[in-house]
C-alpha cells in the first residue's frame, strides 16, 4: 500500500470517531461557553489536547482559578491511561518507520484513536494513524466549535444518537478477533463485568473513570499474560485475523 | 488572582502530550520479554471493553435506545461488520427507539 492508500484507509475508519466526537465535544463547547470561553480558546483547547475529560475537568478547573500546578496535577491523573496505551502503541508502529512519526502519533492518543490504530492488523503504518487522526480531530474540534456557537444547532435527539458512536466502535473493534478466541472472548467479558462491579460498588464507584481504566487494565491484561501468555506464532495468525475481519475485507467484497 | 488563560491551556497540552509521547518515543526497541508482550497485547480488549460496559448504557436519552443501540453494535460487530456500520447502525438504533418511546 502506498502511503496515501494507508491515510485514506485511516480517515475511512476515523469516521465513527468523527461522528463520535462531535456529539462529545458539542457538549464541551456548551459547558466552555457557560465558563465564559471564548470561541478561539475553546477550539484552541480542543485542539491542542484532544481529549474528553481531561478537557471537562481543566474547564472546571479554570472556572474556579485552580492553581497551575493542580491543572498539572489533574491532567496527568485523569489522562495516566494514555501512558499505557502509548506503551501497546509503541510496539506496533513500524520500526522502519523514522523517530519524528512517533512524535506525530502521540498528538492523536486517545481512546478512540488508539482502539482503532493499535488493533488493526500488522504493523502500523504512521500514515494510516494521521488519517485516523486528522478526520478525528476535525470531528472533534468541529463539534467543540457548534456547540460554543451555539447550543441549540443540533438537535437533543441527534446528539443523543450520535452518543454512542464510539462505544459502538470500540465494539467493532473487540469483538470479531474475540469470537474464534476464547481467551479474548473471556478478557472482554470479564472486563465489562469487572467496569460494571466499579460502577455499582460503594467506594469502587468514587474512583475517577480513569483510574478505574487503569486499574482494570493492570489486574486483567496482567493476568491474562500471566496465564494466556501469547505464542509468537499465535500473535501473527491474531494479526492476520484483525486484518481479516476489518473494512479491508468489506472493501474486497463490494469491488 | 490574575490567572492566564493561555497559560492554563499551555499546561493542559503540555502534561496531556508528554504522557502520550514519552513511552511512544523512549520504547522503541521491540520488547523480547513475552509476559510484558502478552500483557500489551491484552490492554486494548481490556481498555475498549471496561469503558465501553457499562458507560453505553446511560450514554443516550433512556436506558431502552441505550440497549437497543448495544444490542445491535454486539449483533453487527460479532457478523464481523466494518467500524462505520457498526457505529451507524447503533446511532439509527438509538434514534428510532426514542421516536417511538418519545423521548
Amino acid at each position: 500500500m502506498t502511503r496515501r492508500q494507508y491515510f485514506t484507509a485511516g480517515f475511512k475508519d476515523g469516521i465513527p470517531i468523527c461522528l463520535g466526537y462531535i456529539a462529545v465535544s458539542f457538549t464541551f463547547g456548551i459547558m466552555a461557553k457557560k465558563v465564559g470561553i471564548s470561541i478561539f480558546d475553546a477550539v484552541l483547547i480542543s485542539l491542542t489536547n484532544v481529549t474528553s475529560a481531561g478537557q471537562f475537568a481543566g474547564l472546571s478547573l479554570i472556572a474556579s482559578t485552580a492553581s497551575y500546578i493542580e491543572m498539572a496535577i489533574t491532567q496527568l491523573i485523569i489522562n495516566l491511561r494514555y501512558c499505557l496505551m502509548s506503551c501497546a502503541l509503541s510496539q506496533k508502529i513500524d520500526p522502519e518507520a523514522p523517530l519524528f512519526h512517533r512524535f506525530l502519533i502521540a498528538y492523536g492518543v486517545t481512546d478512540e484513536i488508539f482502539g482503532v490504530t493499535v488493533c488493526k492488523g500488522g504493523k502500523l503504518s504512521p500514515f494510516y494513524s494521521y488519517g485516523v487522526i486528522f478526520i478525528s480531530v476535525f470531528g472533534w474540534v468541529f463539534g467543540t466549535f457548534l456547540g460554543i456557537l451555539s447550543g441549540n444547532i443540533l438537535p437533543a435527539r441527534v446528539v443523543s444518537a450520535l452518543s454512542v458512536a464510539l462505544y459502538g466502535m470500540f465494539l467493532a473493534i473487540i469483538i470479531p478477533p474475540a469470537r474464534n478466541n476464547r481467551v479474548l472472548a473471556g478478557v472482554v467479558v470479564i472486563s465489562m463485568a469487572a467496569s460494571f462491579l466499579f460502577d455499582k460498588t460503594p467506594g469502587l464507584r468514587n474512583i475517577s473513570s480513569g483510574f478505574r481504566i487503569i486499574i482494570i487494565t493492570l489486574i486483567i491484561a496482567g493476568i491474562a499474560a500471566y496465564f494466556f501468555p501469547v505464542k509468537e506464532d499465535e500473535y501473527d495468525e491474531l494479526e492476520e485475523a484483525g486484518e481479516l475481519s476489518d473494512s479491508t475485507k468489506e472493501a474486497h467484497h463490494e469491488s | 488572582m490574575n490567572h492566564n488563560i493561555y497559560i492554563y491551556i499551555f499546561v493542559m497540552a503540555a502534561v496531556t502530550y508528554l504522557i502520550r509521547m514519552l513511552p511512544l518515543t523512549l520504547i522503541r526497541k521491540e520488547i523480547k520479554s513475552t509476559y510484558i508482550k502478552s500483557f500489551l497485547y491484552y490492554v486494548p480488549y481490556v481498555t475498549l471493553a471496561a469503558m465501553t460496559f457499562p458507560a453505553i448504557l446511560s450514554a443516550t436519552a433512556n436506558i431502552w435506545s441505550a440497549l437497543a443501540g448495544f444490542i445491535i453494535a454486539v449483533f453487527l460487530a460479532y457478523r464481523g461488520k466494518s467500524l462505520l456500520k457498526v457505529s451507524l447502525f447503533a446511532c439509527l438504533g438509538v434514534f428510532i427507539v426514542e421516536l417511538i418511546t418519545g423521548l
